[in-house]
């Protein structure tokens, strides 16, 4: 039979819906390992990128880092770390997170440092302190970039987080891995499929974050339609890098 | 009577001396790295509560000389005193939010509503949002503002109408200095016409210290107690009341700057049917001698 229709097969059948392989709990694994990727890179990256937009200084480090990370296979990557970490999760996290790291931080970067400096400088000149101008203006003017970079990374990491089943029991790679295997292509199918709608669904989810982030910076929230249908049309939040 | 005379009076007990908001410029000087001096040997005192314009064409130094009072330019050399103080001795955080300041451009944040805009540096200072919205509000009527444009965003109102909320922003913190570079220059003749006005009117009510810039001399000489031409390089041509620059422009530059030989300069009087009319060079009659 049509292999499509097996994998829908395969979905439709209740028996991979429960149980510590079913599909929920293999999704809501797929969907921690992605989330905690993605933070971890966060939390490495974001600072950094701030801090070299708000400076404008160490511009070349963030491409050389950037540059980099994009280079490094991540699946060999992640044997490297296996060998050195053995089995477990450890190694699919440290290779997810190196893979998010270049994402976030030109993310940061790019829209910290592409902030009007007229503006940056208005609100030094009325009385903010640099930490106020950081948290105050640059940040939230570079937000859609920002969330940018992080759509990005997660696009990313999501596809890739079937490599977790490389080393692990976890996540949606794993019927990827296990179908190969048994040659079961249906239930293979049916993984590529679930991690496709997943990363579907975020970037949808991302997307409209992105937009909310454009509009908050030149569009009143409360503001009424024929309060303002007089005006001249807003300029939009250009697209990220 | 207002809240800022009392502020005044509780300042004047201080030591040094009984006048407060005075700027003095010692001999300032400021070259850009690479470039011709911007300003040199700048020397001027603003006396308190009086406004004092500067004037001068495009590139005179003239944004630069108001940018060393509020330390946004560090002077290559000479010193900014406010009431004797020399201005690097102040934290220029602190500095600044005692500074009202209408930038050239408005300079207002895109990401705040106009109300958020006016509450920034009360804000920072620790007042209640809601109260400083409150006041905000009132600032924006007192600039000739509709408060329901409060709500909007910057990127939401004319030129004109960003200006005036620079304006109320810079009276927020209710200081007793205001920095205002050319803060009319992005509207038509008419609304500019109006801001001075309101500005006039504004200044009659509250008695900042006002150092003033423009490049347009009839704005100079309808705002300015005193008025500073500044010529390139930021060097002065001349100072004193907007009658003596006119009455006795210092030389061929400030004449000529001025529009001291400009046919609408020239009056005469005419007497017509009893009452004496004045007359500009081409003929043309602007007015009436009061009897
Ligand atoms: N940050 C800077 N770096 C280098 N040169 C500068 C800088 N700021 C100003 N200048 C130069 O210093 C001179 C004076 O500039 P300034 O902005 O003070 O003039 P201005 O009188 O305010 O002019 P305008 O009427 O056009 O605003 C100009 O020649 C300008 O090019
Ligand atoms: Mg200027």
């Amino acid at each position: 039979m049509n292999l499509f229709l097996d994998a829908l097969a395969w979905l439709a059948d209740p028996a991979h819906w429960t149980g510590p392989g079913g599909v929920p709990t293999r999704v809501l694994q797929h969907l921690a390992i992605t989330f905690a990727a993605v933070t971890a890179a966060a939390v490495l990256a974001f600072p950094a990128g701030v801090l070299i937009g708000h400076t404008r200084k160490g511009a070349g480090l963030v491409g050389a880092i950037a540059g980099a990370a994009r280079a490094i296979p991540t699946l060999g990557l992640l044997t490297l770390l296996g060998l050195a970490l053995g089995i477990g999760l450890g190694a699919p996290l440290l290779a997810l997170i190196v893979l998010a790291v270049p994402s976030v931080l030109a993310g940061a970067y790019a829209g910290v440092q592409n902030v009007d400096p007229e503006v940056t400088g208005a609100a030094r000149a009325i009385g903010m302190s640099p930490r106020q101008v950081v948290f105050q203006v640059e940040i939230p003017l570079a937000a859609p970039v920002i969330i940018g970079g992080l759509r990005a990374a997660v696009l990313q990491v999501v596809a890739t987080a079937t490599l977790a089943a490389y080393t692990a029991d976890f996540g949606l790679g794993r019927y990827l891995f296990s179908g190969l295997k048994s040659r079961d292509y249906a239930e293979m199918l049916a993984g590529a499929l679930l991690v496709a709608a997943l990363a579907l669904l975020l970037e949808l989810l991302l997307a409209a974050a992105q937009r909310i982030a454009a509009q908050r910076i030149t569009a009143p929230a409360e503001d009424t339609a024929e309060d303002t249908a007089d005006l001249p049309e807003i300029p939009r939040e250009k697209e990220r890098v | 009577m207002r809240f800022g005379s009392l502020y005044r009076l509780t300042v004047t007990v201080l030591p040094m001396s009984g006048e407060v908001a005075v700027i003095e410029f010692e001999s300032v000087s400021k070259t850009y790295p690479g470039h011709a001096a911007a300003v040199a040997e700048f020397s001027l005192v603003v006396p308190s509560h009086r406004s004092v314009v500067l004037v001068g064409s495009s590139g005179s130094g003239k944004s630069t000389l108001l940018r060393t009072v509020n330390r946004m330019v560090e002077p290559t050399s000479g010193r900014v005193l406010i009431d004797g103080e020399d201005v690097r001795e102040r934290d220029p955080v602190a500095l600044r939010r005692s500074i009202g300041y209408v930038l050239q451009h408005g300079g207002l944040l895109p990401h705040r509503s106009v109300l958020d805009n006016i509450a920034t540096v009360p804000v920072l200072n620790g007042i209640a949002k809601r109260e400083a919205r409150t006041a905000a509000s009132e600032l924006l009527e007192r600039v000739g503002l509709d408060p329901k444009l409060g709500r909007r965003y910057p990127g939401q109102l004319s030129g004109g109408q960003q200006q005036r909320v620079g304006v109320a922003r810079a009276l927020a913190a209710d200081p007793e200095i205001l920095l205002m570079d050319e803060p009319f220059g992005a509207v038509d003749p008419i609304m500019r016409r109006d801001l001075q006005e309101e500005l006039l009117r504004l200044q009659a009510e509250l008695h900042k210290t006002i150092l003033f810039v423009t490049h347009d001399v009839d704005e100079a000489f309808l705002l300015g107690d005193e008025v500073v031409v500044l010529r390139e390089g930021g060097v002065i041509a001349q100072r004193g009341t907007p009658a003596e620059i006119l009455g006795a422009p210092a030389d061929d530059f400030v004449r000529d700057f001025v529009g001291a030989d400009r046919a609408e300069r020239e009056l005469s009087i005419m007497d017509i049917d009893g009452r004496a009319v004045a007359v500009d060079g081409s003929g043309r009659p602007v007015g009436v001698l009061a009897p």
